[in-house]
């Protein structure tokens, strides 16, 4: 007798059967509208641009070219493989030596060599995702909370939250002061949460921003420092992006800011990745860095559970203490992300859309809200279906940030060639030169008429129509937020 | 306010354990051929480093599946790229046969059912995340592996109850022993949702009985509750009886997909011990349950596998030759070795269980203690550390509910050094038991009351600092 779907969830754990992994919200339908039909420069012109994905494919040819030139670092090249047994037997949580000192190296270089790191905090996770988690593991309990200033990276409700059981509580930030962390949103989320009779244990921010791609200035990390001391309570610093920043403001990384601070060291913690700095997502090498000898120890322990690849430990040991190799690959990184930068935001100026001043990260904070039918987030919605089903550019709605603004939109640049970048420039321009046409025809015989009134008519049978498909639910086989490429040679299974 | 969590701040990691303990001993002082001749010698690392030339060979005459190559083309950029939490199809596949071959063909794997984890350490931990909530149980036959304590229990909130399991009939699991680790977990007002079993088993280096996965099945079967089996030694299993895998008794027994309890037979699996490539972390989940597959397919975001690893592997493992011709001089040296490990233990008049498989013999040094306690097993052991400088793994550490046994690792060092350890080990229970040598059965002696004394002077004090280096089985 089959045993029912039902009696057998019910064997299954809470957190397998919740949906706080949280991969079931609109963030990734786009995702779904882009693998099954993704844009392809000659084979699928007409397809869905990818820029919902936060990736700096812009720098291979420079790490291509060290690796041809470094065939040692492999493992498994006639001159590496006398390494092959040590490292593959390799399990030890504390991670190579010479790889921690090359993280630990790097990181200073990434900050301009301001500050230095010790390797000896250096503590390995599976990716910025893994460490995210484990820090969490390590600094609260079930039911504790963490401030997390919005718009915010929406993964972290998994990252931080699914299994851990530690809540989020947002501080609100908006537009009226480009969106940073003021003491009194600060205040008043803590107060709040104190309300409501919640634990707060500390507050992570991601610096530089996702999705904002600013940088936070010294004032403000001053004051974040203050707060959490008064208040007794972490700060964790995600510092993923630290070497995608292009242009000034420089970037100030905590470590900077501490050091001139009355601050308890005990209280602060770093995450760090090579994913969108070096562009290696797929090598899973992620980090957490904290000046609390306890959550070194313990964080430690709890790497177990997401070592990064001892044969990849080494490739990179080798990579990233070739001085030489470093210094050209940040300066060079840094110049082609503000040429590509400085590309995408001037064509859509030209259209007259704005995006947030920004310095910093692989992605623009793009402001839509002019565009929006209502000023609401269901008008948001509706905009976004839009792009993504008529303009064919996945991009990603503020809302899926937890913005409190409607009408913002995270749209990457750094994971297509030039090529690419003009097709969507050239769409953009088509879709709000459409807005803009039937705007000037609806005036023509109705000057009265509000201009947002006529955005309405001119998209409303397209979004009438998507309404009426209803949203696509994801099935958890076909979608994984971390496929970029569908059609990938990769992902041609070999038999 | 406690500033850490209760996770950091209590010891569920279970690395205070003795288990680990011996490793920080053996950090400080370890055994080197040329250097350091009187060092400790480890034997408390499950490690198979009989067969790494054979993938040094391969790798010699494949260099392009190294160089991130495909077809003369760099991939470098794409595998860089490459997060997909779904895993490379190709290293599935091959992952898949490769298991399939283990098992001599007699089951088949679907790669849509496998998920990838860093290590079969994050494996166990993700299953019972998925299996599981905090307070609620899982059954385990003891003895059983140390790193469990944290693997399982750390930072799941999820209770381990035993299974106890003892020499009189070989350390079987029987029908009694759990129903009454069940009834132990409701007296406990625990919720059972599983049992876990290491087939092969570690500590033990034997393969289970048909007649023992018969009953786990009906067991989880008539308790309604899930049976996860961390196969992970499945491909050392060098002797016979052969290794029978739960997934060919769910096929023996006629279970398919109609079956109540298909769906709640999972297998763990990993090529740290199978290939000796415990650095690489490659870790897999095998479910047929759909919505254990999604769970875990997204909590592997956690742990996945390096893409550069899964390249390279992949090459590996879909080449048939070297796959085939692996597994067969695997099993060939691995009874070659433990059978030295064992002639040399009946030189010094121990005996071990009959084992076929695993990196490692449970050793039977009962004879050995001052009393029939785990204070003299612990005595003894720290004599062996400190005077005979062999680290091995006291049966406490595993949870064994007799004192006196040993797990003694067999495949991590070079021959002349496991034939050195028998000296001293010899000449150790030589000096201290005048015991004779063993024909083949155990024999029981008598300690005189001077000879135990001398015992308490190797007692000392062990520091702990964190030093362990390693959380391998």
């Amino acid at each position: 007798m089959a045993s029912s779907a039902s009696e057998n969830r019910l064997l299954l754990s809470k957190i397998a059967t919740n949906e706080k992994h949280g991969e079931n919200s609109p963030y990734f339908d786009g995702w779904n509208k882009y693998n099954q039909n993704p844009f392809h420069l000659t084979e699928n012109p007409e397809g869905v641009i990818q820029m919902g994905l936060a990736e700096n494919q812009l720098s291979f040819d420079l790490v291509e070219e060290w690796i041809r030139k470094n065939p040692k670092a492999s493992i498994c090249t006639a001159e590496g493989i006398e390494k092959f047994r040590n490292v593959a037997n390799f399990q030890d949580y504390h991670g190579l030596p010479e790889f921690r000192q090359a993280i630990a190296t790097f990181m200073s270089k990434a900050r301009g060599g301001r500050v230095t790191f010790d390797p000896h905090r250096v503590v390995m996770s599976g990716g910025a995702t893994g460490a995210n988690e484990l820090v969490m593991f390590c600094l609260a309990d079930r039911g504790d909370a963490f401030l997390i200033p919005s718009p915010y990276y929406p993964a972290f409700y998994r990252d931080l939250g699914w299994r851990t059981g530690v809540q989020i509580v947002p501080v609100d930030c908006d537009s009226s002061n480009n969106f940073k962390i003021t003491k009194e949103a600060l205040e008043a989320a803590y107060e709040k949460a104190q309300n409501n009779n919640i634990n707060v244990k500390g507050l992570i921010i991601t610096n530089p921003s996702n999705p904002l791609g600013t940088t936070l200035d010294k004032d403000t990390l001053e004051s974040l420092v203050t707060f959490i001391n008064q208040k007794n309570i972490h700060l964790v610093c995600d510092e993923i992006y630290a070497a995608t920043v292009f242009s000034s403001p420089k970037f100030t990384c905590i470590t900077e800011v501490i050091q001139n601070m009355n601050c308890n060291p005990n209280l602060i913690h770093i995450v760090y990745s090579l994913s969108k700095d070096m562009g290696f997502p797929g090598l899973r090498v992620g980090i957490v860095y904290s000046y609390n000898d306890d959550v070194v120890n313990i964080g430690r322990k709890m790497s177990s559970f997401g070592l990064v690849s001892s044969q990849t430990q080494h490739m990179l040991a080798s990579m990233l203490s070739d001085e030489d190799f470093v210094e050209k690959f940040l300066t060079t990184s840094a110049k082609r992300l503000a040429k590509r930068h400085g590309v995408f935001t001037d064509g859509l100026e030209e259209v007259g859309i704005n995006c947030l001043k920004s310095n910093a990260g692989l992605f623009c904070w793009m402001d839509l809200r002019r565009l929006l039918k209502d000023q609401t987030f269901d008008g948001e919605m509706v905009l976004w279906r839009v792009i993504v089903n008529e303009v064919k550019l996945n991009v990603s709605p503020g809302s899926s940030f937890k913005c409190v603004e409607p009408g913002w939109f995270r749209v990457c640049f750094a994971n297509m060639d030039d090529d690419t970048v003009e097709v969507a420039l050239k769409r953009i321009r088509a879709f709000v030169g459409q807005g803009k046409k039937a705007q000037e025809q609806a005036q023509v015989k109705s000057p009265k008429k509000r201009w947002q009134s006529n955005l309405r008519l001119s998209f409303s049978s397209s979004s009438r129509r998507f309404e009426q498909e209803g949203v696509s639910v994801m099935s958890p086989r076909m979608m994984s937020p971390h496929s970029p490429m569908p059609h990938s040679p990769l992902l041609r299974a070999t038999t | 306010m406690r500033m850490l969590s209760r996770n950091a701040t209590f010891n569920s990691h279970g690395q205070d354990s003795s288990y680990f303990l011996g490793w920080q001993e053996y950090e400080k002082n370890p055994y080197h051929e040329v250097h350091n001749t009187n060092g400790i010698i480890q034997m408390g690392l499950a490690e198979n480093q009989l067969c790494l030339d054979l993938l040094e060979s391969w790798l010699a005459k494949n260099p392009e599946a190294a160089a991130f190559k495909k077809n003369g083309e760099s991939i470098f950029a794409e595998l860089a790229l490459f997060q997909d939490y779904h895993g490379l199809p190709a290293f599935k596949k091959a992952m898949v046969d490769f298991m399939a071959e283990i098992r001599g063909n007699k089951v088949t794997f679907d790669p849509n059912h496998l998920v990838l984890t860093a290590g079969a350490t994050s494996a166990n931990e993700t299953f019972i995340f998925c299996l599981a909530d905090p307070g609620e149980a899982v059954l385990i036959p003891t003895p059983y592996y140390p790193g469990f304590d944290r693997d399982l229990k750390w930072r799941t909130g999820v209770e381990i109850v035993p299974i106890h399991c003892t020499s009189s009939n070989g350390f079987q699991i029987t029908e009694t022993a759990l129903e009454e680790a069940y009834q132990e977990a409701e007296k406990r007002n625990l919720r059972v949702k599983g049992v876990l079993v290491t087939n092969p088993s570690n500590p033990l280096g034997t393969t289970m009985t048909r007649n023992e996965l018969y009953l786990l099945l009906s067991f989880v079967e008539d308790k309604g509750i899930h049976l996860i089996s961390d196969e992970i030694y499945s491909g050392t299993a060098f002797s016979s009886p052969s290794f029978i895998s739960v997934m060919e008794v769910l096929k023996d027994r006629d279970c398919d997909e109609n079956s109540e309890v298909w769906q709640r037979v999972h297998v763990v699996y990993s090529l740290s011990k199978d290939l000796g490539l415990p650095g690489f972390r490659v870790g897999a989940i095998y479910s047929n349950d759909d919505v254990v597959v999604a769970a875990a397919t997204k909590m592997s975001s956690f742990g996945l596998v390096s893409s550069q690893t899964q390249h390279l592997l992949s090459a590996m493992l879909s080449d048939k030759k070297l796959t085939k011709n692996y597994i067969a001089e695997n099993h060939k040296r691995l009874k070659q070795r433990q059978k030295n490990l064992v002639s040399g233990l009946q030189k010094a008049g121990i005996s071990c269980l009959n084992g076929n498989a695993g990196l490692f013999c449970w050793v039977d040094m009962r004879h050995l203690l001052r009393s029939n306690t785990f204070e003299a097993e612990m005595e003894l052991w720290k004599k062996i550390v400190y005077e005979v400088h062999l680290n091995i793994s006291p049966g406490s550490s595993c949870h064994c509910t007799e004192p006196g046994w040993f797990r003694v690792c067999f495949a991590n060092l070079p021959e002349r050094t496991l034939d050195l350890a028998m000296q001293r080990l010899k000449a150790f229970v030589g000096e201290y038991y005048n015991v004779p040598e063993v024909n083949g059965r155990s024999q029981s002696s008598h300690l005189s009351h001077s000879r135990g004394q001398s015992l308490t002077k190797w007692v000392s004090r062990l520091s702990f600092d964190d030093r362990c280096p390693i959380h391998g089985r």
